[in-house]
C-alpha cells in the first residue's frame, strides 16, 4: 500500500512535468515574452524601454528553454521555462503578469468561496441524484420509472446557462427570495451561495440520476440479488441492504476524483453569481491574457486531479474488500 | 462558389455517413440492431428532426458570393433573404409592429413625441396594428398552414401506401406512421414561419435589429459543425492509440497512458481556453491571410473544433483500450494467431471490428455534450468568434437584457427551443443506438 | 413412502412474454426426507422451474399452475409480502456458481445472520452464536474466523458450504440445490455433495436437486424426472429409471453418458514420437514494490516432461488451476515458456520468432472451450475456416480454398451452406465442429484440444468425441486433450497424464493410470468422479 503511493507519487513527476511543458509550448508556440508585454502594456505606442522594463520585471527576459550564454547547469536553469517552472513544483506561484499580484495569496484567499459553493452542490447533488435513481429502480417497469427516465432526458437536453438564468430570473428576480448574485464573507455568505447550490444540483440531476439509475440496474440483474430475494428479503430491504451497498463503490470512487478540484470552482456559476473563487479569477485570467495565472491554475488543477486519482484508489481499498493495491 | 474549410469537412464527413449507412444496410449483422432502431418511434422520430437539422446545416454549408453585393452567403441565406435582409433599427418583441423601445420621433406637424416607432419591415402592411394584428397573424398563419397541409399529406400518404406492402422493412409500420406525421408537421412548420416571416419578426429582433429566428436558424449549422467535426477529429486518436496501447501493451502502453493521463489531468476548459488564446494571437498575427470576416470566423470555428477533438479524444481512448485488452485475450484472437496470421492482420480483422460498436455509441453521444458545451465556452469567449452566429452567442448577448424592464426574453427563449430540440432529439436517438448496439442491454 | 408430500406442483407453466412455454404444463412432487431430482440438459427449463415456484423469475414471466402446494399452502396465491416470509424460511435455495451468489461485499457471517435477523427474533450474541454453528455444521475450519471474512477470500468450495449454511440458517423443509456442484472440481463436488446428504438425513428436510449429470444424480437421488423442452417425460424411482428407462429421450442420456469402462481392451501399438518436451516450465512474475522488481514467480507448469506419437492422443487431467491449459497454449507459442524446449521433428518449436515461427504454425493447432468466444462473431464461417489457410498457404486461389472449406465442412458433418453463414446462427455442438474444422485446415500433425466438450451437453460431448476419433483414424492426425472429465478421458485417450499443481504425478497407459492408479492424487480423483449405479445390477 505504501509502496504503492509512493509509486504515484513519483509517477506524478513525469506527468507535472509533461503538463508545464504543454501550457508553455502552448503559449510560446506564436507568442514571444515580447508579444506579452505589449498586449499588457496596450499595444503598439509603448517604447522599447517599457518592454524590457516590463519582461525584466516579471522574468521574462531570460531565453525560453535553452541559455547558450550561461554556464553549466545554468544553460538549463537560467531560462524561462525552468525559472517559471521550478516554482511550481513547491507551489510557489510567482506574481500575476498584469498587475504584479502574489498568486499564491490569491489563490489561497479565493479558494475557500470556491469551497462553499462547490462542495455542497457536489454532496446534495449526490444525495438528490441517489435517491432519485433508487426511486426509479424501485418502481421499475411502472409509469413512475417511465415519467422519471424521460424527465431526466428532458432535464439533461437544456443547457446549463439555462439553468443559470433561469434561475436567477425565477427565484431571484421574480420572487426576490434571494439576492440574483455577489458574496459576502461569513455567515452573510449563505443568502448568497443558495442560489447557485440550488441551480447546481438542480442542473445535475437529470445526467446524474440516469447514470445512477444504470449503475443501480446493473447491480439488480447480478447473482447475489436473487440469493438475497430467495433468503426472504422484500424487494426494498434487497434495494437498501446488497444493490445500494454494492453499487456506491463505483458512485464514491467517482465523486472522490473530483473532490479535490473543488477548490478550483466552477466557471460558470462563480462568473454568473460573482463568487470570487478560484472558477472566476481563472476566467479573468482568460480575458485579460494573464499567462501566469492560467499557468499556475493548470498546475493547480494537474496536482489535484492526480491526488484525485491516487484517493480514487485509496478509497477502492476502504469500500471495496475485493481491491488490493500493488 | 465557396467553399470554407468546414463546408468541405462537412462534405467528407457527409459522404462518409453516407458510406457507413450503406455498408451497415448491406451488413446482415447489422439488421438485427438496425430493425431495432426502426422499431423504435421515438429512435425514429428522432432521428427525423435530427436529419432536418442537418439538411438545414447542409444548405447553410454551400456558400457562394451573392451578386448584389461582394457578400459571401449560403444557399440558405439566399433562400432565408427575406428574414435576413429586414433589419430593424434596435429590439423588437414577436410579432410586434413598433419598437420595443420608446424614441423621440418627429410628428407631420413637426413636433416631438416620445413614442414607440413603427418597424420598417414588421406589420408594416397593417394600417392599424392595434385592431388587425391578432386577425392579420391568424390568419397569414392559417394560409401558410393549409398551404403546405395538403400537398404534404398528400405525399406523404402516397408514400406511406406504397410502403405498407414491404415485407422485411427495416422500419416498422408504427414507427412509420409516427416519422410520417413527425415530417408533416416539420414540413408544415416551416411553411407556415416561412409565410409569417415575410410580414413579420415571428422571434422578434435583438439589439442591433436582427431577426432572431433567423439568427437561431443559422445556429443550426454553428451546432452540428462543432458536434459532428470535433468527432471526426477525435476519433482517428482515440482509435489508433485506444487499440494500439491495449494491443500491444509494453511501452506502447505506457507512452500511451503517459500522453492521455497527462492531457487528462489539465481542466478541460483551461486547455481550450489556452488554445483558444493561441489561436487568437496567431490569427492576429497574421490577418493578411483571412480576406474576410466570415474566412476569418470560420478558421476560429474549425480550430475550435480541432481543439476540443484533441481535449476530448482520451475518454474513448481508455475506453478502447480496455475493450482492446479485453479481446486481444479472447479465444478467437489466440484461435487466429496459432493459425499464423499476422499481427496487423488480426488488429484489422479480429479487434477493430469488435470495437466499432463502442465507437458508434460514444460519437453519438458526445454529439448532444458537444452541442451544449458550444453555448458555454461561447460564453466564457473561448467559444465560437463573435461574429458567428451560434445559440452560445445568442445568449451571451441576450443575458444582460435580463435585467431590462420588461425583460428581453425572446433571443433566450429562441436560443433554448432550438438547442433544446436538437439535444432532446440527439440524446433520445443515442438512447436507442445504445439499446440497440450495446451487447450488455441485449435481451 | 406414504409420508405427505412437502411440495406438490400440478399442472405448472411458465412462459416468457408470448413465446412458446418454457415449462410446458409439468406435475411432479417432493416428499419428507427424500431427495428428488430434475435432470435434463441445457435449456430443459429445470432451472427456471425452481425459480418460478418460489416467484423469483423477471416480472416479464407468467407462471400459470393449478396448484403449487407447500405443506398445505398454495404459494402462487399468497401475496407478495406473505412469500417473502417463506422463502429462505421454509424453502431454501442454493445456486450453481457461489461466487456470483454470493454479497462481495458482505462478510461471511452477516449474509448468514441476514437469515436469522430476518426470519426468527434472537439476540445479537444469539445470532452470533447460531452463525459460527452454522459454519461449523458445513465443516468451514475456523468458523469464527472465516464468519468476519469476505466470498472472495474464501476457496470454492468454501464459498458452496456458505451458501448451503444461509439455507440451512432458516431451517427449511426443502432444499433446492440447483446444479450445486457444476462449477466445481470433481474432488470439492463429492465433498459437498456428501455433506447435502448428510445434513439431510440429520434435519430430515427435503432436496430437490437440479443436475444436468446422470451419473451424480444417480448417486443421490430418490426420486427422478427427466425433463426436456419444458415437459417432464419420465417420472420414477431413481433405481428402476436407470435399469429400465421407458422414453427414449432417457434411453439416450444414458447411451451417451461416457464410461470408465470403455477404456477396456485398448490396444497398444507402437508409433513414430512427433512431439516431445522435456523439463518444460512456464512461470508468471509476480511484480513488488516501488519499481515492480521480479521478486518470484508463480510457477504455473513446473518441470513437465512428455511425449506424443503420431496419430495418438495424450490426455491431460487434472482439476482447475492446476496448469493444463497454461501448458496446452505455451506448447503453441501463445504463451512464453519460461524454460524447456518444445521439439516437434527435431526443431524446437519455442525458440522461433518472426516468420520462422508463424510458417511452422501450421503443425500445431488448438481448439477451444467456449465455442461461443472462439469465433469471431463478426465473420462468415467461411472466412473463419480459410483464414489460416490464407495466411498460411498464400498460394491457393479463392477457388481452390473454398473448395477446401466444402471439403473441411463436410469431414466435420456439416452442411456445405453453412459457409455463408454466421456462428451465432449454429448451437454449441455445430460452432465446436466449425473450429475443428479450421483447426484442421491448416494440416496440422497435431491439435491441442482445450476441454472441447466441457461446455456441451452430454449427447452433442459423445457426437464430438466421436468426431474427433473418426479424423483421427482418417488423418492420423494426434491430440493433446485438455479435461476435467475423466469419463471423457477413457473414451479417447491412449495415454494419460494427471497434473496437479504444475507437476504431472502419474503418467501411463489409459488403462493402468484409470484401472490401476498408482498415485494417491489419481486414486483420490478417481474415487471422487460419480459412477452411474444400478446401471447393470
Amino acid at each position: 500500500m505504501i509502496q504503492y503511493i509512493i509509486r504515484r507519487v513519483l509517477y506524478a513527476f513525469p506527468l507535472l512535468l509533461g503538463v508545464n511543458i504543454l501550457t508553455f509550448v502552448l503559449f510560446f508556440v506564436v507568442n514571444s515574452p515580447e508579444d506579452m508585454a505589449r498586449m499588457q502594456l496596450g499595444h503598439k505606442h509603448v517604447t522599447e524601454q517599457a518592454v524590457e522594463n516590463w519582461k525584466q520585471q516579471r522574468g521574462y527576459h531570460l531565453p525560453l528553454l535553452w541559455n547558450a550564454e550561461a554556464g553549466g547547469a545554468g544553460k538549463v536553469t537560467e531560462t524561462i521555462f525552468f525559472q517559471k517552472s521550478a516554482g511550481l513544483f513547491w507551489f510557489d506561484f510567482g506574481i500575476s503578469d498584469s498587475d504584479r499580484r502574489n498568486i499564491g495569496a490569491d489563490i489561497k484567499q479565493r479558494m475557500w468561496p470556491s469551497l462553499a459553493v462547490a462542495l455542497p452542490t457536489l454532496v446534495l447533488g449526490l444525495i438528490t441524484n441517489i435517491c432519485v435513481a433508487l426511486l426509479m429502480v424501485l418502481f421499475r417497469r411502472s409509469y413512475l420509472e417511465f415519467g422519471g427516465i424521460v424527465l431526466c432526458v428532458v432535464l439533461m437536453s437544456v443547457s446549463s446557462l439555462f439553468y443559470i438564468i433561469g434561475g436567477q430570473f425565477f427565484i431571484g428576480k421574480v420572487l426576490k427570495l434571494v439576492p440574483i448574485s455577489g458574496y459576502d464573507g461569513g455567515l452573510q455568505a449563505l443568502k448568497f451561495i443558495v442560489l447557485p447550490i440550488v441551480i447546481g444540483v438542480l442542473s445535475g440531476i437529470g445526467s446524474g440520476a440516469r447514470w445512477y439509475r444504470t449503475l443501480f440496474l446493473e447491480e439488480v440483474e447480478k447473482d447475489y440479488v436473487r440469493t438475497a430475494r430467495a433468503k426472504g428479503l422484500s424487494e426494498t430491504q434487497v434495494l437498501f441492504r446488497h444493490v445500494l451497498k454494492n453499487a456506491m463503490i463505483p458512485i464514491l470512487t467517482g465523486v472522490v476524483v473530483v473532490l479535490p478540484l473543488l477548490f478550483m470552482g466552477s466557471l460558470i456559476m462563480e462568473s454568473f453569481f460573482s463568487i470570487p473563487g478560484l472558477g472566476s479569477y481563472t476566467i479573468d485570467a482568460i480575458n485579460s491574457q494573464d499567462f501566469a495565472i492560467v499557468r499556475s491554475m493548470v498546475f493547480l488543477g494537474s496536482v489535484l486531479y492526480i491526488f484525485g486519482l491516487l484517493l480514487t484508489d485509496i478509497s477502492y481499498t476502504l469500500v471495496d474488500p475485493r481491491v488490493r493495491l500493488s | 462558389m465557396v467553399v470554407l474549410w468546414t463546408d468541405a469537412l462537412i462534405f467528407v464527413l457527409l459522404i462518409g455517413m453516407i458510406v457507413l449507412s450503406v455498408y451497415m444496410l448491406r451488413n446482415p449483422r447489422m439488421t438485427r440492431p438496425l430493425r431495432q432502431i426502426g422499431t423504435s418511434k421515438t429512435g425514429m422520430v428522432s432521428l427525423t428532426v435530427l436529419l432536418f437539422f442537418v439538411a438545414v446545416g447542409l444548405l447553410d454549408s454551400m456558400h457562394f458570393h451573392s451578386k448584389d453585393s461582394n457578400e459571401i452567403v449560403s444557399v440558405l441565406d439566399q433562400w432565408l433573404s427575406p428574414i435576413r435582409l429586414h433589419g430593424e433599427k434596435t429590439y423588437s418583441a414577436p410579432f410586434a409592429a413598433h419598437l420595443f423601445g420608446k424614441e423621440l420621433m418627429v410628428l407631420e406637424d413637426g413636433g416631438p413625441v416620445w413614442a414607440y416607432p413603427r418597424l420598417q419591415y414588421g406589420g408594416a402592411h397593417l394600417d392599424d396594428p392595434e385592431s388587425e394584428l391578432f386577425y392579420d397573424v391568424l390568419m397569414k398563419a392559417s394560409f401558410g398552414f393549409i398551404k403546405s397541409a395538403i400537398p404534404a399529406a398528400i405525399v406523404l400518404v402516397l408514400l406511406v401506401q406504397k410502403f405498407r406492402h414491404r415485407q422485411n422493412a427495416l422500419i416498422s409500420q408504427a414507427s412509420a406512421k409516427a416519422v410520417a406525421w413527425t415530417i408533416f408537421w416539420i414540413v408544415t412548420l416551416c411553411a407556415t414561419l416561412l409565410e409569417l416571416s415575410s410580414y413579420y419578426h415571428v422571434l422578434g429582433t435583438d439589439k442591433v435589429g436582427e431577426d432572431v429566428l433567423y439568427q437561431a436558424i443559422k445556429s443550426i449549422r454553428t451546432g452540428l459543425v462543432i458536434g459532428t467535426l470535433t468527432t471526426l477529429i477525435m476519433l482517428p486518436l482515440a482509435i489508433v492509440f485506444g487499440i494500439l496501447a491495449g494491443f500491444f501493451r509494453g511501452w506502447v502502453d505506457d507512452t500511451i497512458q503517459y500522453l492521455y493521463t497527462t492531457l487528462n489531468s489539465i481542466p478541460s476548459v483551461l486547455l481550450i481556453a489556452a488554445s483558444i488564446l493561441v489561436v487568437q494571437v496567431y490569427m492576429a498575427k497574421n490577418e493578411e491571410q483571412f480576406t474576410s470576416l466570415i474566412v476569418r470566423a470560420d478558421m476560429r470555428l474549425l480550430f475550435l473544433c480541432i481543439i476540443l477533438g484533441v481535449t476530448s479524444w482520451t475518454g474513448l481512448c481508455r475506453m478502447l483500450r480496455a475493450e482492446t485488452l479485453k479481446l486481444r485475450e479472447m479465444e478467437y484472437v489466440q484461435a487466429a494467431s496459432a493459425l499464423g496470421v499476422r499481427r496487423r492482420i488480426i488488429l484489422f480483422r479480429h479487434i477493430l471490428p469488435n470495437v466499432m460498436h463502442i465507437v458508434l455509441i460514444s460519437v453519438v453521444l458526445d454529439f448532444s455534450s458537444l452541442v451544449l458545451a458550444e453555448a458555454v465556452l461561447s460564453y466564457i469567449n473561448i467559444g465560437v468568434d463573435p461574429t458567428t452566429h451560434s445559440w452560445g452567442n445568442m445568449i451571451n448577448g441576450a443575458r444582460l437584457e435580463m435585467a431590462r424592464e420588461p425583460v428581453v426574453w425572446w433571443s433566450l427563449t429562441a436560443s433554448f427551443l432550438f438547442m433544446f430540440t436538437l439535444v432532446l432529439a440527439a440524446n433520445l436517438f443515442a438512447d436507442s443506438v445504445r439499446d440497440a448496439f450495446d451487447p450488455r442491454r441485449m435481451g | 413412502m406414504n409420508r405427505s408430500p412437502v411440495l406438490e406442483v400440478k399442472n405448472l407453466t411458465v412462459k416468457f412474454g408470448s413465446d412458446n412455454p418454457v415449462v410446458d404444463a409439468i406435475g411432479f412432487e417432493v416428499h419428507a426426507g427424500e431427495t428428488f431430482a430434475i435432470v435434463g440438459e441445457s435449456g430443459s427449463g429445470k432451472s427456471i422451474t425452481a425459480l418460478s415456484i418460489l416467484r423469483l423469475l423477471p416480472v416479464n414471466a407468467s407462471v400459470v399452475a393449478d396448484e403449487v402446494n407447500l405443506n398445505g399452502v398454495d404459494l402462487l396465491r399468497k401475496a407478495e409480502y406473505e412469500l417473502c416470509k417463506i422463502r429462505g424460511r421454509r424453502v431454501a435455495l442454493i445456486f450453481q456458481d457461489p461466487m456470483s451468489s454470493l454479497n462481495p461485499v458482505m462478510t461471511v457471517g452477516e449474509q448468514i445472520a441476514e437469515v436469522l435477523k430476518l426470519h426468527f427474533s434472537m439476540t445479537k450474541k444469539a445470532i452470533r452464536q447460531r452463525v459460527i454453528e452454522l459454519l461449523t455444521r458445513v465443516e468451514i475450519p475456523e468458523p469464527e474466523k472465516r464468519a468476519g471474512e469476505y466470498p472472495h477470500q474464501l476457496s470454492g468450495g468454501q464459498r458452496q458450504r456458505v451458501m448451503i449454511a444461509i439455507a440451512l440458517a432458516g431451517e427449511p423443509d426443502l432444499l433446492i440445490a440447483d446444479e450445486p456442484t457444476t462449477a466445481l472440481d470433481v474432488t470439492i463436488q463429492a465433498q459437498i455433495l456428501a455433506l447435502l446428504k448428510a445434513i439431510q438425513h440429520k434435519t430430515g428436510m427435503a432436496l430437490w436437486l437440479i443436475s444436468h449429470d446422470l451419473a451424480l444424480v444417480s448417486t443421490m437421488a430418490d426420486r427422478i424426472a427427466v425433463m426436456q423442452k419444458g415437459k417432464i417425460v419420465e417420472t420414477g424411482r431413481s433405481a428402476s429409471i436407470f435399469q429400465n428407462p421407458t422414453h427414449p429421450y432417457t434411453r439416450k442420456l444414458l447411451d451417451a453418458l461416457p464410461s470408465m469402462d470403455s477404456c477396456l481392451g485398448h490396444k497398444r501399438e507402437e508409433k513414430p514420437s512427433l512431439l516431445k518436451i522435456d523439463e518444460f516450465k512456464v512461470y508468471y512474475p509476480i511484480r513488488k514494490g516501488i519499481f515492480k522488481r521480479v521478486v518470484g514467480h508463480v510457477r504455473a507448469v513446473d518441470g513437465v516432461s512428455f511425449e506424443i506419437e503420431h496419430g495418438k492422443t495424450l490426455a491431460l487431467v487434472g482439476e482447475s488451476g492446476c496448469g493444463k491449459t497454461t501448458l496446452g497454449k505455451s506448447l503453441l507459442n501463445l504463451i512464453p515458456a519460461y524454460s524447456g524446449q518444445v521439439i516437434m521433428d527435431g526443431i524446437a518449436l519455442n525458440k522461433l520468432t518472426g516468420e520462422a515461427l508463424r510458417r511452422k504454425r501450421a503443425d500445431i493447432q488448438i481448439v477451444f472451450q467456449d465455442p461461443f468466444s472462439s469465433m469471431n462473431p463478426r465473420m462468415l464461417v467461411s472466412e473463419i475456416i480459410d483464414e489460416g489457410i490464407r495466411a498460411l498457404y498464400p498460394e491457393v486461389d479463392a477457388v481452390d480454398r473454398h473448395a477446401r472449406v466444402i471439403d473441411l465442412l463436410e469431414r466435420v458433418d456439416l452442411p456445405p451452406d453453412s459457409a455463408h453463414r454466421y456462428p451465432h446462427e449454429f448451437s454449441g455442438g455445430q460452432r465446436q465442429r466449425i473450429c475443428i474444422a479450421r483447426a484442421l485446415a491448416v494440416q496440422p500433425k497435431m491439435i491441442v484440444c482445450d476441454e472441447p466438450t466441457s461446455a456441451l451437453d452430454v449427447s452433442v460431448q459423445a457426437q464430438i468425441i466421436e468426431l474427433l476419433k473418426d479424423l483421427q483414424k482418417e488423418q492420423g492426425v494426434s491430440y493433446l486433450f485438455i479435461t476435467h472429465d475423466l469419463g471423457v478421458v477413457a473414451e479417447i485417450a491412449d495415454e494419460v497424464a494427471v497434473m496437479y499443481r504444475g507437476k504431472i504425478v502419474e503418467h501411463g497407459e489409459v488403462e493402468q493410470v484409470l484401472l490401476n492408479p498408482k498415485n494417491a492424487y489419481t486414486r483420490e480423483l478417481l474415487a471422487a468422479v460419480p459412477r452411474l449405479q444400478n446401471k447393470d445390477v
